[in-house]
């Protein structure tokens, strides 16, 4: 066939199956990866993000399990028994003291599980305070940014989608909320809405961690999706111009079919990043508030809660306010260095 | 100043007496939805003292018409009404007695927090992944983790023998300024740091350096300069939130500033003070968030506006 190079006849060797040398050159070197397996492999090298999802994880864990073989309660007054005068030895205690009852309990050879905080004015095993305290703050950060990545995933895809009026409108509204100061009407509304709340919630389950953390989830819904939603719009604004999009929405595909298969799986990454940023900025607002004495209803603890208790005894138990204030930037620092390393694996952008 | 800039400027002041509008109307239906009233707390009041005092301030009248009373008062007087609980002062003498100190506290810890933020933003930049930027990395990283009240408590209870830490005094001015500033500081040095980075990579700053212009004119005439941009917009609303938001600042050295007042009015239930400081917080900040919008286009022409 060479001799004849412009001829048009076939040649019949190009349709015959391929010999085991070529389909060589077929076989796979290594599996194909997806964005997430992608991504994931960046995530594990980067070593400052996996030691903080670590200690993310341990902390959780901790607030979950240990109150469930914890043998005191974060409200029980240890000197206080029923029936009998309060005994003071029980309050003030320092790391790994014991009350007058327990140290007799040990001199007759029984074995006291240990007060590895102490206590507290109360009397108060201060250890299982502060992982209530923790629980509370990461379950509030947690929540707070479940809420806002669902709102403001919603409303910030349609206003991107759709366009026109509809986005004109909600960016208006989205513009008002954004030069609100958040935390004047954070404790504004919390205010107000603990007001409201109490009779509501009396007698049911949200009694114990108090209205004023449910209207700080409100606020959270009310106000804080607008920077979620911007995010979401802009994205979308720039993927609904993808040829993908206008081959579907050629087949036939309708506005919610398209905004749910092909715009929000392509937004997930941003939308996962910046909820993960959002947890530390909702467990700084509700230690915050916690601090000013808008946080958690007594005797419920709360990281802030605890801090500004400790602030008036600081000078004699000082290690009242360090506990607290320590775990807190911990969550906080690996919760920020996880968000950045999360960002760094996932974002395409900057994988250039 | 082109027409279009113009047009630009004119929708921004619109959309913020929007905003203020909507922050006055919201604060006042959010205050009268609390169930009871304002003298429900009061010990010893007769129905017939409470009906008194009500009319007295007003209360007893339509709920619309004290929204137009409250919303006509606040734009031709100024005027917040009298406060409920600090008997014969008017909020609005409350809250500037306030805003004196905060006011103050304020720009001593925007200024420091600007001005040690860009240098120490600078340094870790030109000396990037050298030990120096490591290690101011690593303070700043940890300085934005921290809650403000941790900060503020720790170096109360580092520097309480050392330092005043009655924040009323002059000397007791030290601390609170220190804890504002910190936080900030740290953020406009990430900023700085991440921006300049930004700038030193490109082509303008390897033309300079190029054509021969020294070392020192490359880095404050063109890169510090065109870094800052991204800064300006963070410290305009930063001097805002400083001077308005230092809440747990205040309540820690107890200084008897505007966010004490606020607190207070909070836990008081004192109606016509929360609205007040509120209204004016919440303006203060609408105000600096436009200058800072504005100010961005003029200081870089090539940010195209919406």
């Amino acid at each position: 066939m060479q001799k004849k190079k412009f001829t048009f006849h076939i040649d019949p060797a190009d349709f015959m199956p391929a010999s085991d040398k070529e389909k060589e050159y077929m076989v796979q070197m290594r599996p194909s990866t997806t964005f997430f397996k992608d991504g994931m492999k960046r995530l594990y090298k980067n070593k400052v993000a996996f030691i903080s999802l670590i200690v993310i994880v341990l902390i959780t864990l901790m607030s979950i399990f240990v109150p469930m073989f914890w043998p005191y309660s974060y409200e029980a007054q240890l000197g206080n028994q029923p029936g009998k005068p309060v005994d003071p030895s029980y309050s003030n205690l320092a790391p790994f003291e014991y009350g007058k009852t327990e140290q007799k309990l040990i001199e007759q050879g029984e074995v006291v599980f240990p007060h590895i905080f102490g206590t507290d004015d109360h009397g108060r095993d201060y250890f299982i305070r502060v992982v209530y305290g923790t629980r509370i703050s990461l379950a509030v950060g947690f929540f707070a940014s479940i809420i806002v990545l669902i709102i403001g995933t919603a409303i910030g895809s349609i206003s991107g989608y759709f366009g026109g009026k509809v986005d004109l409108v909600i960016m208006r509204i989205v513009d008002v909320i954004y030069s609100l100061p958040d935390m004047l009407m954070v404790i504004l509304l919390s205010t107000v809405l603990g007001l409201t709340l109490d009779s509501a919630i009396e007698g049911t389950v949200f009694e114990a961690i108090g209205s004023n953390i449910i209207s700080l989830f409100i606020v959270f819904a009310l106000l804080y999706w607008v920077s979620m939603s911007r995010l979401i719009r802009g994205q979308i604004l720039s993927l609904r111009e993808q040829e993908y999009v206008l081959s579907a929405r050629a087949t036939g595909a309708k506005g919610r079919w398209i905004i749910a298969k092909h715009l929000i799986p392509n937004c997930i990454s941003v939308v996962i990043i910046s909820a993960a940023l959002q947890i530390p900025s909702a467990i700084f607002t509700e230690s915050y508030l916690s601090f000013l004495g808008l946080g958690v209803n007594a005797p419920m603890p709360s990281l802030g809660s605890l801090a500004s208790e400790a602030l008036n005894g600081y000078q004699s138990h000082p290690h009242w306010l360090v506990i607290p204030a320590v775990v807190i930037s911990l969550i906080v620092l690996s919760l920020n260095l996880f968000g950045d390393g999360l960002r760094d694996a996932f974002d395409p952008k900057l994988n250039a | 100043m082109n027409s279009k800039t113009l047009f630009y400027i004119f929708k921004r002041v619109l959309l913020a007496i929007f905003t203020v509008w909507v922050v006055i109307t919201a604060t006042f239906f959010i205050m009268h939805a609390v169930p009871g009233g304002p003298f429900v707390g009061e010990k010893a009041t007769t129905p017939a003292a409470q009906k008194a005092m009500e009319a007295k301030y007003g209360l007893d009248k339509p709920l619309i018409e004290q929204y137009f009373t409250y919303l006509g008062d606040i734009v031709f007087h100024f005027d917040f009404g009298p406060s409920l609980k600090q008997r014969g002062r008017m909020v609005i003498d409350i809250i500037f007695d306030g805003m004196q100190t905060s006011l103050v506290l304020g720009l001593f810890a925007a200024g420091i927090s600007t001005l040690f933020g860009i240098i120490l933003g600078a340094i870790a930049a030109l000396r990037r992944n050298k030990l120096i930027d490591r290690i101011i990395m690593v303070i700043t990283t940890a300085f934005v983790s921290m809650p403000s009240f941790i900060m503020g408590t720790l170096l109360l209870v580092t520097f309480a023998n050392v330092l005043p830490t009655n924040g009323s005094s002059a000397g007791g001015m030290i601390l609170p300024v220190v804890t504002l500033a910190l936080y900030p500081m740290a953020y406009i040095t990430r900023l700085t740091r991440s921006s300049m980075l930004d700038v030193l990579g490109q082509d303008y700053i390897r033309t300079a350096r190029a054509k021969g212009v020294s070392g020192g004119r490359v880095i404050f005439g063109h890169a510090l300069k065109n870094s800052l941009i991204p800064v300006l917009t963070y410290v305009g609303p930063m001097l805002a939130y400083i001077v308005t938001g230092s809440l747990v600042v205040e309540k820690i050295f107890s200084v008897p500033g505007i966010g004490r007042a606020f607190v207070n009015s909070i836990t008081g239930r004192d109606y016509p003070l929360i609205m007040g400081t509120t209204i004016i917080l919440a303006t203060l900040i609408v105000i600096m968030n436009l200058l800072t919008d504005i100010l961005y286009k003029v200081v870089d022409p090539r940010i195209t506006l919406e």
